[in-house]
């Protein structure tokens, strides 16, 4: 599971550079994004433009990620490609997260 | 491991995998590469993988439990759809009935589900899903529209 940090300010950019979240992954994914984001970043934002491909034990890491590093603290996602985007609307998780169709401006070269 | 057996005729893809995550990440990838399943439309395309990543990584956690085991995935299209037969030799469905695959009634926000979203996805998205336990075997049938 290969992710990348880079830090603006306080918020806290992680790319997902590889194109699955699956059940072969999930529990790794879970515990590095934990580790990663042991900072004092205000923000968390996943950038998810390279994943092709997600099911349903990589949306639940997700979410895991998202409570363990709350309440103070959010993650958002950034660059859901279609079929994600498809899987986080049907499971209704599109709800519960701030989701940017890109980075925002000023830090789209992080990573 | 993976063997894979193919008629062009009848579009059909037989393909068995090893039970476990990484077999089941790499068929699904194998899958998709071949007919009839790597000319689908973009819809059906993640409609296919999502139901079929989601039935076949419940079999090697929860028919398999970890142990050693073989899926065989057979596809076949007619008629605009995709016909779909999955059996694996382990553990029965409790009670050989299929879970209800209900999404947990909705939560407040604050306490979001982190699981209990694979059935429901594999129910939301396929038609005349079927299981079966037969001779120490799960079958499981479903039609995808193409």
């Amino acid at each position: 599971m290969e992710l990348h940090a880079e830090k603006f300010d306080d918020v806290l950019i992680i790319r997902a550079v590889q194109d699955r979240i699956d059940a072969a992954c999930a529990i790794r994914f879970k515990d590095k994004m934990r580790e990663m984001t042991q900072s004092d970043a205000k923000r968390v934002i996943l950038d998810m433009s390279q994943i092709a491909f997600i099911d349903s034990s990589g949306l639940g890491a997700i979410v895991a990620v998202m409570k363990a590093i709350g309440p103070g603290r959010k993650l958002e996602l950034s660059g859901l490609t279609h079929t994600v985007q498809k899987v986080f609307r049907l499971t209704r998780m599109d709800t519960i997260f701030q989701i940017h169709e890109r980075l925002p401006v000023g830090l789209a070269k992080a990573g | 491991m993976m063997n894979i057996a193919r008629s062009a005729d009848f579009e059909l893809a037989d393909v068995t995998i090893a039970a476990d995550f990484l077999s089941v990440r790499h068929g699904l990838q194998h899958l998709f590469n071949q007919d009839p399943l790597a000319d689908l439309s973009e819809e059906s395309r993640d409609h296919s993988e999502i139901v079929l990543a989601e039935v076949l990584n419940n079999i090697v956690e929860h028919a398999y439990c970890g142990a050693d085991g073989q899926i065989k995935i057979s596809v076949t299209c007619q008629c605009g759809f995709l016909d779909i037969r999955i059996i694996d030799g382990g553990r029965p469905m409790p009670d050989l009935k299929l879970p209800s695959g209900e999404l947990c009634p909705m939560f407040d926000g604050q306490d979001p589900p982190e699981g209990g979203f694979g059935w429901f996805l594999i129910r939301s998205l396929t038609q005349d899903l079927h299981y079966q336990r037969v001779q120490d075997q799960n079958i499981l049938q479903f039609r995808l529209a193409r």
